[in-house]
């Protein structure tokens, strides 16, 4: 009951957060916040580490983005689309990476990400080192205009909840507790019959696709679809945020999007924005050497030594 | 001008240079990853930015104390040596009985860091670094014009992996070192320190980084982003090439640089691309890699 409390503050916090903050600041912070939940599928339920989840953001935004400009598809079709070639490329994507585990997974993943970068780059449809830009939001279903900001948060926070429920509906089912074997003892796992790869695979592209359906929505928020989104360094930006919310928890992702997202909006503008990536790579090296459970993990273990 | 079979040799000539030479720098790097995998099992994502933080010394060394690139060659290396050694004894080691992912992010928020100094106080445009005197000249083959230092590039780089390759499997330190890959607890137990073993062959690892970028210094231009994109084909090496011998990843980082270069000449399109192709179908007909030893 606890919890369910948490999550009802937490929405209707959610709900009425547009009518005091930037509403585009705040759809930004949503997209982000999936994107990291979607990374968290695989490092906190499954223990593997992808460092090339920019790979699937990026696709779902730039397919997403193509069919705005190009096709006249309503918004909710185009981001169905965008998330569905993330999942095919998260399938294909796993089912190479899946072959190796641990740091060998880390490396493959981020290897193969930047195989995508490089396609995207040459291939003439992404707009290059431009990128995409001047996407327009459209009509959700063909009636409701999204270039209201308001209406375009609202939407936004309707595809993080179902993205969100998804995850927690996948973690706490059947599937989910295998999954979570797998990341706590795998040779058990595989001596009382499954096929460990297969459930890996399945995650790995569940988590591609939601990380896609975030870029897909992200590209309609900011009209735009760039490299930055299937660089490297985003990669790298998911990670950190799990990192600082709470690797394994399933609030943890959205604690640290929110903020990540928040320094950066916060030090971009200012007189720091220069040290953005000095700073984060410090926030970095501390989480690693003092602050593993993160926000979120040090919380529950503050919570339940007092009140638990 | 000379053709084979409809083939430009000045031009596939030149390209096979260019991946020779791109080759000697992935052996380099890759060759550092594999010594410092063996012992400590996990990946260094600094090793990027220690490559750039070797050309960036070599630079500083002569700009503001008249360290001329022989000096540097030698002491570039050490001081960047030095670096890896002090990363390893306050940042690795407290957390070495963690989950090796732990380290992975350390390490990679550490390159982070390093890059970001770097940029905030020279940019992100290049600097340039001339080459040395002695080295400035040519030979003219039949084929084509070979500049003394790109020659130089690739010798050192063969000598200097083949003598690691020679002091890890033929020497006694090097025996010391294969053990403690083995089995860390019984070395120990036979009176090896093997912390500091562990803590010099980070730093030896991390050295060979900062040699690489000396060695690169007068050839591409010294900016903070130099190592990052390396670093992530010399993953795709190392995954094509698994990390099971030291051979192999020389081997591997050599090979692969002269399949760019032959793919710059024949379709330059994919030449981004080709090693991390290479590495999709080395995942699928043996996953463990040319020369891995795990399954």
């Amino acid at each position: 009951m606890k919890i369910n409390k948490v999550y009802v503050v937490l929405l209707l916090l959610a709900l009425v957060a547009p009518f005091f903050l930037y509403p585009v600041f705040l759809a930004k912070l949503l997209c982000f916040a999936l994107f990291a939940c979607a990374f968290n599928l695989m490092l906190g339920y499954v223990g593997l580490l992808s460092f090339g989840h920019a790979a699937f953001l990026g696709t779902g935004g730039y397919i997403t983005g193509w069919l705005m400009m190009n096709s006249g598809m309503t918004p909710e079709l185009a981001i169905l689309l965008g998330t569905v070639s993330a999942g095919a490329l998260g399938a294909i994507y796993g089912k190479l990476s899946v072959k190796r585990e641990g740091i060998y997974f880390a490396m493959v993943t981020l290897a193969l990400s930047q195989l995508v970068f490089f396609i995207y780059l040459q291939a003439p449809f992404t707009g290059g080192e431009d990128g995409m830009q001047g996407v327009p939001r459209g009509n959700l279903f063909g009636m409701i205009d999204l270039s209201d900001n308001i209406n375009m948060y609202y939407f936004v926070l309707a595809v993080f909840l179902f993205g969100f429920w998804l995850i927690h509906r996948t973690i706490h089912s059947p599937f989910g507790q295998v999954l979570k074997a797998i990341r706590e003892n795998e040779p058990r796992a595989v001596s009382l019959g499954y096929n460990v790869n297969d459930y890996k695979w399945v995650a790995f592209t569940i988590s591609a696709a939601l990380a896609g359906l975030a870029g897909s929505t992200k590209t309609l928020v900011f009209q735009l679809a760039s490299l930055t989104d299937v660089h490297w360094h985003m990669s790298g930006e998911v990670v950190l945020m799990t990192l600082v919310g709470g690797v394994g928890t399933i609030l943890g992702p959205v604690v640290g999007a929110g903020v990540i997202v928040t320094m950066q909006n916060y030090l971009s503008g200012g007189e720091l924005g220069n040290y953005l990536h000095i700073i984060m790579g410090f926030i970095f090296v501390v989480c690693v050497l003092a602050f593993r459970s993160g926000i979120v993990g040090e919380f529950q273990k503050v919570w339940k030594r007092n009140f638990g | 001008m000379a053709t084979f079979l409809g083939i430009n040799l000045f031009g596939l000539f030149g390209q096979l240079l260019v991946g020779l030479i791109n080759g000697s720098f992935y052996a380099l790097l890759s060759l550092g990853l594999a010594i410092i995998f063996g012992l400590l099992k996990i990946i260094n994502f600094a090793q990027g930015a220690m490559y750039m933080l070797g050309a960036f010394a070599a630079y500083l060394a002569l700009q503001y104390m008249g360290i001329n690139y022989w000096a540097s060659l030698v002491l570039v290396p050490l001081a960047v040596g030095l670096v890896g050694v002090l990363m390893e004894r306050f940042l690795i080691r407290p957390i070495a009985n963690e989950d090796h992912l732990y380290s992975l992010l350390l390490t990679f928020g550490f390159a982070l860091m390093l890059q970001g100094v770097f940029t905030h106080m020279y940019g992100s445009s290049g600097l340039s670094y001339s080459i040395p005197e002695a080295l400035r000249g040519g030979t003219k083959l039949p084929f084509m014009y070979l500049p003394d230092y790109r020659a130089w590039i690739i010798c050192a780089s063969v000598v200097v992996c083949g003598l690691t390759w020679w002091m890890i499997e033929k020497t006694k330190l090097g025996a010391y070192l294969r053990a403690g890959t083995e089995n860390p607890q019984l070395m120990q137990a036979f009176g090896i320190n093997v912390p500091l073993i562990v803590t010099l062959t980070f730093g030896f690892g991390v050295g060979l980084a900062g040699l690489a970028g000396v060695l690169a210094a007068p050839i591409y231009s010294v900016s903070p982003d130099m190592g990052s994109n390396l670093l992530i084909v010399v993953f795709a090496i190392v995954v094509i090439g698994g990390m099971g011998s030291i051979g192999g990843a020389i081997l591997t980082g050599l090979g692969m640089g002269v399949i760019e270069g032959l793919t710059k000449y024949f379709y330059p399109e994919a030449s981004n691309t080709v090693i991390f192709l290479v590495m999709v179908i080395v995942l699928l007909l043996k996953p463990a890699g040319l020369f891995g030893k795990e399954a």
